[in-house]
């Protein structure tokens, strides 16, 4: 394997809380030194990262990877190939394949797959409950053992709290976190927008925000009773922002992440009755969205994902009540978290870095989203002045489920390094 | 090419310039002109029609499906009819009948449908924003007689009419929407095409069926019926959409009655003048007592008679543009 050398980019590691123009070395699939390097006769291949961010390989905390079973939407091969090419060399993967990822087979066949495509890294996030039905507790021993990370039954909410509440005691004695969706579905029942005066114009089922913070407010007291590692996924309300900030400042052990789309597009663009805009947690209105940046400011928010939920077109284009929830996401991500956030000043690189790459990998406690010397050489190269356009034609996931088609975006990944190996250089 | 009034034996006026519609999906996307526009083309053809009871040749030759994927009967014939009126051919399409019981989906269907000639589609369905998808997936006009909880246009321009006929103006008027808002599309419609047409419109009903959130799009909001009869001149009385609602807005349907149905009692405190309504079909003795429907202030039998108008204004201005978008 040839060593590499990446040329005066800008390198910003969170871990170290670095941010300097300097070198990059790699060698042997490992980070070897920062500096300024003067290669020693050595075959070293050269990566010019001039005007250029250096980065932690980007992790994203929540992907749907749709195989087994739903592989008209995504292989494991389609998505991983994908999160290259949207920047990501980590992705932790949701168990809601068929059959559910709830034992040590379906791990196996995971991590396989991923192998097999020789993408980015995939980390399995297994079931909390058998069947993910929300009724018996499944095995955390032996699927830790096997190679799960955390445990969820999202995109279902952990429902039951006696079984979540044993959840979260159980899942201490292995040390892995718990995330749950928080929802509770009697509030949010076909819901297919956020509640508010849009969805009272459009006379759309709407998704109250005391469904997604009530459901907050209890898990945030089981992780305090408990003691156990709990990370909220897809926060989407002010009141939530608020009731994790004040659990925080407890020294509740908790993590938490917003999706990309909840920072940046309001239930307004539900007037296009587009399909493609229904997510779960729904858009929701603009002091939602500035609760959720304040929340990435001052840290109560840790982590930015994707939320990628690639769906076949034959699904979407239908009903708004029969269309599933979700968008393609993993390939802008980056993309529109430059545009609407670093762009507009609300967080600075450095930050939208630690929220994309070091805070993830920490939130799941993976040995990932560092630039340190010895560990495994997962970098992302980030121009950020590119201006380009989303293609969905030109994705690499199987599904085009996105509504952004022809939006001009400033900034996205433009060489990512997995283990040493360049996977993607534009 | 637009149909000119030398294409009939009637004197129709043409289709005017500024409607550059090929759809009709709400209310409340219209402009002002658009609206007035629909509005004396059904006054002019219920005319031309003697009260829609004879026949026109303007739309001759062309066909007009009728797609409803939910019930409904008085709306379905009187698109039916509206067409006939106008000498086209329709096509009848009912979800329990048709193939999307055999998995087809609605986009598939419609263009199966589109592909025998058809030139308008009149779409009914439970989800808001159905004939919108449709709207981009086929060639031919679409017509929406209801989307859910969303718009149902032809009821609030029949609505209007009947307004219009009694008062000629809406300017100004006080028109009280009451019961159900929250599932009603009946009650949207009437709420941009009044707004639009200068009138006051007030919504009335129980806390969980009538939200605040309607003030800020300039409509009152009132929770006692008695509290604004006195000022009302058109008390519209909808249906309770006992369909729609998962949990039960209110405790029974007696204390809806004793709450906000329309009684004699009632009457006594409205202006000599005032009008009643109902987009029907009417529940008797929970929105409105038998008294108050088939009394002198009630104009529920004209309202169905000006559907067909409405309905032959909106399928000759939509399938007459030149617009192709």
């Amino acid at each position: 394997m040839a060593d590499l050398i990446i040329r005066n980019g800008r390198v910003i590691d969170p871990s170290q809380s670095l941010d300097e123009i300097a070198d990059l070395l790699i060698s042997n699939g490992k980070i070897v030194g920062l500096g300024s390097i003067k290669p020693e006769g050595r075959e070293v291949e050269e990566v010019d990262a001039t005007g250029k961010i250096v980065a932690p390989g980007l992790v994203d905390a929540h992907v749907q990877l749709r195989e087994p079973g739903f592989e008209e939407d995504e292989t494991i091969a389609s998505g991983t190939a994908a999160a290259i090419n949207g920047g990501f060399t980590s992705i932790a993967c949701l168990p809601n394949t068929s059959p559910t990822t709830d034992t040590q087979a379906q791990v196996q066949f995971i991590q396989q797959k991923a192998s097999q495509a020789d993408n980015c890294h995939v980390f399995v996030i297994a079931c909390v409950s058998k069947n993910r039905d929300g009724q018996e507790l499944a095995e955390l021993g032996i699927l830790t053992q096997a190679g799960a990370v955390a445990f969820s039954d999202a995109p279902n909410p952990l429902q039951k709290t006696d079984l979540f509440r044993r959840a979260l005691e159980y899942s201490r004695m292995f040390d892995v976190p718990i995330l749950d969706h928080p929802e509770m579905p009697e509030l949010s029942q076909s819901g297919i927008m956020h509640s508010g005066s849009i969805s009272m114009v459009l006379g759309l089922s709407g998704m109250h925000p005391d469904s997604e913070e009530l459901a907050t407010g209890r898990d945030l007291r089981l992780a305090e009773t408990t003691g156990a590692r709990l990370h909220l996924m897809d926060i989407s309300t002010e009141g939530s922002v608020e009731l994790i900030r004040r659990a925080k400042g407890r020294g509740v052990k908790v993590t938490s992440e917003v999706c990309i789309a909840n920072l940046h597009l309001t239930d307004e663009v539900m007037r296009t009755f587009d399909s493609n805009y229904k997510v779960n947690p729904p858009l929701r209105s603009q002091a939602h969205i500035d609760a959720c940046i304040a929340g990435l400011q001052d840290g109560t928010i840790d982590v930015i994902t994707s939320g990628h939920a690639p769906r076949a077109s034959e699904k979407k284009m239908t009903e708004l009540d029969r269309a599933p929830f979700g968008m393609s996401q993993i390939e802008i991500t980056l993309g529109l978290a430059i545009t609407n956030l670093v762009a507009p000043g609300h967080i600075d690189f450095p930050t939208l870095i630690s929220k994309l790459s070091t805070n993830p990998a920490r939130a799941l406690r993976l040995d990932k989203g560092t630039l340190q010397t010895g560990t495994a050489a997962d970098v992302t190269i980030i121009d950020p002045d590119v201006v380009w356009e989303v293609d969905s034609g030109s994705f690499e996931s199987l599904s085009t489920n996105t509504p952004f088609n022809g939006l001009s975006l400033t900034g996205r990944a433009d060489t990512v390094i997995v283990d040493g190996i360049i996977k993607l250089r534009r | 090419m637009k149909v000119t009034a030398t294409d009939s034996a009637v004197d129709i006026s043409p289709v005017p310039d500024t409607w550059q519609r090929r759809h009709l999906l709400g209310l409340e996307e219209l402009s002002k002109d658009d609206i007035l526009t629909l509005l004396h083309t059904a006054v002019e053809l219920k005319a031309a029609t003697r009260g829609c009871r004879d026949k026109l040749s303007i739309l001759k030759g062309k066909t007009v499906a009728n797609m409803f994927f939910e019930n409904s009967t008085r709306t379905r014939n009187s698109f039916s009819l509206a067409a006939r009126r106008l000498g086209a051919d329709t096509v009848e399409f009912s979800a329990s009948s048709s193939s999307l019981s055999k998995g087809e989906t609605l986009i598939d269907t419609a263009k199966t449908i589109e592909a025998m000639n058809v030139d308008a589609m009149v779409v009914r369905h439970s989800t808001p924003g159905s004939p919108h998808l449709l709207s981009q997936n086929v060639q031919c006009s679409i017509l929406n007689a209801g989307d859910g909880p969303h718009e149902h246009p032809t009821q609030g321009m029949l609505d209007i009419m009947t307004i219009y006929e009694q008062r000629k103006t809406l300017e100004g008027l006080t028109v009280a929407m009451v019961g159900d808002i929250t599932y009603s599309r009946t009650a949207r419609s009437n709420i941009w095409g009044l707004k639009k047409l200068g009138a006051h419109v007030i919504v009335c009903g129980p806390s969980t069926l009538v939200s605040n959130a309607w003030e800020d799009f300039g409509v009152e909001v009132s929770h006692s019926l008695d509290d604004i009869i006195p000022r009302c001149d058109v008390l519209n009385l909808l249906r309770i959409q006992f369909e729609r609602q998962y949990t039960r807005p209110f405790p029974s349907v007696r204390e809806y009655a004793f709450l906000y149905g329309m009684n004699q009692q009632r009457m006594k405190q409205a202006k000599d003048d005032i009008l009643i309504m109902a987009p029907g079909p009417i529940n008797r003795g929970v929105e409105i007592t038998p008294d108050v429907a088939d009394g002198p202030h009630s104009v529920i039998l004209h309202q169905v008679t000006n559907g067909i108008a409405v309905r032959m204004a909106a399928l000759y201005l939509t399938t007459s543009t030149n617009q192709q978008a």
